[in-house]
């Protein structure tokens, strides 16, 4: 493709700092997380027609369900095929069509709200919109590791740091827009969705136009790679298609499914779990206050222990998350018997701050098992254990619960064995990230296998 | 080639409206959350 989106002409020119880099791409994760914190709109698009309250003829919570579903859905879809597209077209021309979808899904859901019609918020949010936050997510993470060789966790670190604040700016924004546009004939959601969507598709078009990627064998100033090079750490590449064909890719795979099972599960029962284990003493106001405060240990976690595997390694920053976490999950429930909250608050977060840090550490991680060619689309693909985890997760653990209840177990117990399971699981988890090793040398690409990659030209060897 | 011109060409103005425009809306995130979190502990 040529033009101004493509990505010879996005190859930056002599003087641009990389340090541009990581607020492109925060400009395009801080607005796709928003989708995070779209229940709150639930309650509004309940009461559409009937204003003050729902009116027979309005939406039913669990048919605004599916929204949210088929987003997370076509995330995983759009990530895992459009990967091989981002590599080929370069990150301005996907982080201009993620802002297209994402901003676009906000412009049609208000059309679905203005006419009542559920299917246009399904096709705008979840389809539509989803694809964006699939191609939005995936988009700036190889451009990041090109340029911090030095610093790959860091960088990839901001970046998905950003998809866990963009929840927080999210909500509060909506129900401000919200507040802003109701009327006695209004709840306000059709025109907080095209300020919104507007906002969206300004703020990520900004950074497309600002991201760019390194010219061929850039490196940084007063930086060469490391002597001594470590086993974990590849400089050769592994193409898309071929990574699928490493056990590497599966074990990686596992790896961040059962990490964000085990988080996801409990981070979905959080507010829940607190007020049972705790009754009396919690109240619903202070429960949404630790679930508030989960989510800034998430957010948080993704910035620092990706950081910090830059030093300890990712094979090692995964060992601490499936050995500390196990140990974790299965203090949890004594915490509860002891009444003792504060520490059940700490232990908590420290599980959020990893399992964050799994999200975040992840590319990283890819790029020193594959090579950073391909890093882009080969993230995209993993991103299913996510999708997978995102049901997964929170069936485990509803299930569970339903099932110890029935059986007679008092609801404050009822997690108990919940939070063992999930430590058991990681320590699977352990022993998936414990069988990682270099990706044998016949999976590396040569030279020539360049011509023979439909249309996938790396930068450095279009001369 | 590495980058060592990039910090005499690049406008550090630049730089920083940059990151401005994405640690303002985030640290306004980050408070109205801090500010919820804190009913756990009033």
């Amino acid at each position: 493709m040529s033009g101004f989106f493509s990505k010879q002409h996005s190859v930056a020119q002599a003087g641009y700092s990389r340090w541009l880099v990581p607020p492109a791409a925060l400009s395009v994760h801080l607005c796709i997380g928003q989708a995070y914190a779209f229940s709150v709109f639930n309650d509004p698009l309940t009461r559409v027609i009937g204003i003050s309250s729902s009116a027979p003829e309005d939406w039913k919570l669990t048919t605004l369900g599916w929204i949210f579903s088929l987003a997370i859905v076509f995330l995983g879809l759009s990530a895992a095929f459009g990967g091989k597209w981002l590599e080929k077209v370069g990150p301005r021309l996907t982080m201009f069509v993620a802002a297209c979808c994402f901003g676009g899904g906000f412009l049609i859901s208000a059309l679905g709200v203005y006419l009542h019609q559920i299917w246009l918020i399904y096709l705008g949010y979840g389809v539509i919109g989803g694809i964006g936050l699939g191609l939005g997510y995936v988009s700036p993470v190889s451009t990041l590791i090109k340029w911090f060789p030095d610093r790959r966790g860091m960088a990839t670190g901001m970046a998905i740091m950003g998809f866990g604040g963009g929840a927080m700016i999210g909500a509060p924004l909506s129900v401000l827009l919200m507040e802003q546009f109701k009327t006695a004939e209004s709840v306000g959601v059709m025109q907080a969705f095209l300020v919104m969507g507007g906002l969206y598709f300004c703020s990520m078009v900004i950074g497309s136009l600002t991201i760019r990627i390194p010219p061929p064998n850039w490196q940084p100033a007063d930086w060469t790679p490391p002597v001594v090079q470590n086993k974990m750490i590849t400089d050769s590449h592994v193409h898309i298609d071929q990574a699928l064909k490493t056990p590497q890719f599966y074990l990686l795979w596992l790896v961040l499914c059962l990490n964000v099972t085990a988080g996801i599960g409990v981070l979905g029962q959080a507010s829940v779990m607190i007020q049972e284990m705790f009754k009396g003493s919690v109240t619903p106001a202070s429960a949404a206050g630790f679930v508030g405060l989960l989510s800034l240990f998430n957010m948080g976690g993704r910035f620092f222990w990706s950081s910090a595997s830059d030093y300890l390694g990712r094979k090692h920053t995964y060992f601490i998350f499936f050995a500390i976490g196990a140990a974790l999950y299965a203090t949890i429930p004594s915490m509860g018997m002891a009444g003792n909250m504060p520490l059940f608050v700490v232990l908590y977060a420290l599980i959020m701050s990893m399992y964050g840090g799994g999200f975040s550490t992840i590319p990283a991680y890819l790029a020193d098992i594959f090579g950073t060619r391909f890093v882009g689309g080969i993230h995209g693909r993993l991103l299913t254990a996510w999708a997978t985890a995102g049901v997964l997760g929170p069936v485990l653990v509803n299930y569970l619960r339903e099932y110890q209840i029935g059986q007679g177990v008092a609801k404050a117990d009822a997690y108990n064995v919940t939070m063992y399971i999930m430590a058991v699981l990681l320590v699977v988890g352990f022993i998936a990230n414990l069988l990682i090793k270099p990706v044998h040398e016949k999976h590396h690409m040569k030279h020539g296998d360049f011509d023979e990659l439909d249309g996938i030209y790396p930068a450095d060897e279009q001369h | 080639m590495n980058n060592s011109a990039e910090s005499k060409s690049s406008s550090p103005w630049l730089l920083a409206v940059f990151w401005l425009y994405v640690l303002i809306p985030l640290s306004w995130g980050v408070w109205s959350t801090l500010k919820k979190a804190l009913a756990l502990f009033g």
